[in-house]
């Protein structure tokens, strides 16, 4: 199957006067986890919530699985999980029981559910706290339980509304691993995300900035076609050096890391090391090196006020 | 599975889900025995429309032997205690205008003429010649606070209190305008008319509580998202959530009816079954007010506040406290619209009454409606999406 499992054509929602999703168009693959990379309120949860059929949008058109929303609406969530931001199963039953009534809710026999929520329990290491209130669970472990949850009828796409904002890495891993177990067994994952870590292990990702898409691709291609290279530079006063970096138009950013100064170089500058040696900055760099862009430099080079001279 | 069966799953797994959390929930399940427990006894005990022992002052201007004689009468009526006594008018009404006594009774220095001439005519039993001046006059006066019209009624009463005693030893009995045979209530017992009212009362303020907060709590939880998320209908989640309701409704009626036959003596005249009906007519119709009031609460406060606006009317224009007969008519057609009054109608008809099931049909028929109605205005409303 090589046709795509989400297909949007500008898509927009408005809330009044405000649009916080602006002509988006987006074609995510079959197996792969895609995801949105983005500050707070540029859009993501709108978006995820448009493409679950939950917000009708204001303009634009999707097919998700086939389905044509909001149409299809209700068609689509017997196929699709969600995993919402905030913890959404009940704090006051029990790991059991939340899995159980959604077993329910989705319809699978009480044979099939008992033996669906036994595999889940030992996929998610659940079995020790089965019988625990979710409240009384920490953030990882709940977590745990919600995707479980959100898998529990083996739907082929997933949808993670910032899943691991309240765990800490060590978890983070973890849950990373379940996610790609599942695209291994044939589920897409559609992913939003604040952290750069995460937005690093997906397969494909967009870059969000109040409402738009600013770039998409693989890590890889939106590294290697960011417009910008990176330099780091040692130097003993870094802050003022910092600010006199910032006033030139090649220099797109520079941010201090510790004892470095991280240098985004516009990339129409040939030899950046060299360009930076040769202007004359107070006090004189120490030390310049060239580094690997991260994804935090795209990032940076795709949103804010360099948008439009240094689009890739 | 057909989708019949898979949706009465769904049915049955949010109940099962509103089970357990509510079994899990002790300050609710407390509610649910004390709000009818302690309402029975605070409304049994205290609700008395009997008006008696109301304080006055005694202005006895013309203390003698036969002034003393008839503020005793006046005072073993029971309708009034004399708490104050003066021989100053004014002294009286500054004590009404305290607050001190409701009303004083004023006897003439003149009394033992003005009962010699109107025992001439027989001592205030018949009427006496309209246009004698000197046997129509009373025999005494009352000063009312009237602002309370029942204790002004009750004061009212004794105009016409029979002097007989005063004169001589009981006569002959005295003959009444009309007979009047009280039906069902002989002793004229409040809580007989009180208790079933408050099944009525109790069940509209517990049940439009709980279904009004059921909604709106999922959604300030965040559990709304999740839900519909998923393939459950609307009109599958607002049976699940109601369905616990209802038992616990029978089981605060049971809890009333049972200590009010036990305590009040309110007996049950009726068929249980006519009333097992009604009652779950009327649990029905709260319960889908509820819901209707939970799409439109944006949270569980508001859900309170709605319920409160609820309640007032059906505490005080069902017929309650006050007869709906001495209602104006633009107060009557808000009353009707109501679940509470028609319930405590047939309520009332079939404990107190003996009324059957085709008597009470008319008001069960509309409560049953007003279920159907509400349901389908709250599955309406109620949209799967955030928009």
């Amino acid at each position: 199957m090589t046709e795509p499992v989400i297909e949007a054509r500008a898509l927009t929602r408005r809330f009044g006067d405000l649009t916080a999703v602006d002509a988006l168009d987006l074609s995510v693959d079959p197996r792969t986890i895609y995801g949105f990379l983005g500050p707070n309120g540029c859009g993501k949860t709108t978006t995820l919530r448009m493409l679950t059929g939950l917000l009708t949008p204001s303009a634009g058109t999707v097919t998700v699985l086939g389905h044509q929303l909001p149409r299809d609406a209700e068609r689509l969530k017997r196929r699709i999980g969600y995993m919402t931001q905030k913890f959404s199963l009940y704090d006051d039953l029990t790991v059991v029981e939340n899995l159980g009534f959604v077993a329910e809710i989705y319809g699978l026999g009480h044979r099939a559910a008992r033996r669906r929520i036994s595999a889940l329990l030992s996929t998610y290491a659940l079995e020790p706290m089965c019988s625990r209130r979710a409240g009384r669970m920490s953030g990882g472990q709940r977590q745990r339980l919600a995707l479980a949850a959100a898998t529990i009828h083996e739907p082929a796409l997933l949808f993670l509304d910032e899943p691991t904002s309240a765990v800490d890495p060590e978890n983070r891993r973890d849950f990373w691993e379940r996610l790609f177990d599942l695209v291994d067994a044939g589920a897409s994952i559609l992913v939003s995300t604040h952290y750069m870590d995460e937005a690093e292990r997906c397969h494909r990702l967009a870059i969000m900035e109040s409402g738009h898409k600013r770039a998409d691709g693989s890590p890889a291609e939106l590294m290697a076609g960011m417009g910008a290279r990176v330099v780091e530079v040692e130097a003993p006063n870094l802050r003022a050096l910092k600010q006199q970096l910032s006033a030139l138009p090649q220099i797109i950013s520079a941010a201090q890391l510790g004892s470095r100064l991280r240098v985004l170089v516009a990339d129409r500058i040939a030899d950046p090391v060299a360009w930076l040696r040769a202007q004359p900055l107070q006090p004189t760099p120490t030390a310049l090196e060239p580094a690997r862009p991260s994804l935090e430099d795209v990032f940076v080079t795709s949103t804010g006020t360099h948008v439009g001279s240094h689009q890739p | 599975m057909s989708a019949v069966l898979q949706s009465a799953r769904r049915i049955l797994a949010i109940l099962s889900k509103e089970l357990t959390q509510l079994r899990r929930d002790r300050t609710t399940l407390g509610m649910v025995i004390m709000i009818p427990l302690i309402q029975l006894m605070l409304f049994g005990y205290a609700i008395n429309t009997n008006v008696r022992q109301i304080p006055v002052a005694l202005v006895d201007q013309a203390n003698t032997g036969l002034s003393r004689v008839l503020a005793q009468m006046v005072e073993a009526t029971q309708v009034v205690r004399f708490t104050e006594r003066t021989l100053d008018i004014t002294a009286a009404q500054e004590a009404i205008v305290a607050g001190r006594v409701r009303a004083a009774f004023i006897i003439p220095s003149d009394l033992s003429q003005r009962v010699a001439r109107s025992g001439s005519v027989g001592a205030g039993l018949a009427t006496p010649p309209s246009t004698d001046e000197q046997t129509s006059r009373p025999v005494a006066q009352w000063i009312v606070d009237g602002s309370d019209t029942m204790i002004a009624g009750a004061i009212k009463g004794l105009g016409a209190m029979p002097l007989t005693e005063l004169l001589r030893p009981p006569a002959n009995r005295t003959t009444a305008t009309f007979a009047v045979a009280l039906f069902f209530n002989p002793e004229q017992r409040t809580a007989i008319n009180i208790v079933p009212g408050l099944v009525a009362v109790i069940l509209t303020m517990t049940m439009v509580m709980f279904t009004s907060a059921a909604i709106v709590r999922e959604s300030e939880r965040g559990n709304m998202e999740m839900l519909i998320n998923t393939p459950v209908r609307p009109l599958e989640l607002m049976l699940g959530k109601i369905v616990p309701y209802i038992a616990i409704g029978l089981v605060q009626t049971a809890i009333i009816l049972l200590l009010g036959h036990l305590i009040f003596s309110v007996p049950l005249h009726g068929s249980l079954l006519a009333l097992a009906g009604a009652t779950l007519a009327f649990i029905g119709a709260s319960l889908a007010l509820g819901l209707v009031l939970s799409t439109i609460a944006s949270n569980q406060l508001q859900a309170m506040q709605m319920t409160v606006f609820i309640l007032l009317p059906s505490i005080l224009l069902s017929g309650f406290m006050f007869p709906y007969e001495g209602m104006p008519v633009p107060a009557q057609y808000i009353a009707e619209v109501l679940p509470a009054t028609h319930f405590m109608r047939a309520i009332r008809a079939v404990m107190l009454r003996d009324a059957g099931p085709t008597q009470i049909a008319g008001d069960t028929l509309w409560l049953l409606g007003f279920m159907l109605v509400g349901l389908l205005i709250a599955s309406l409303r109620f949209k799967k999406r955030l928009d």
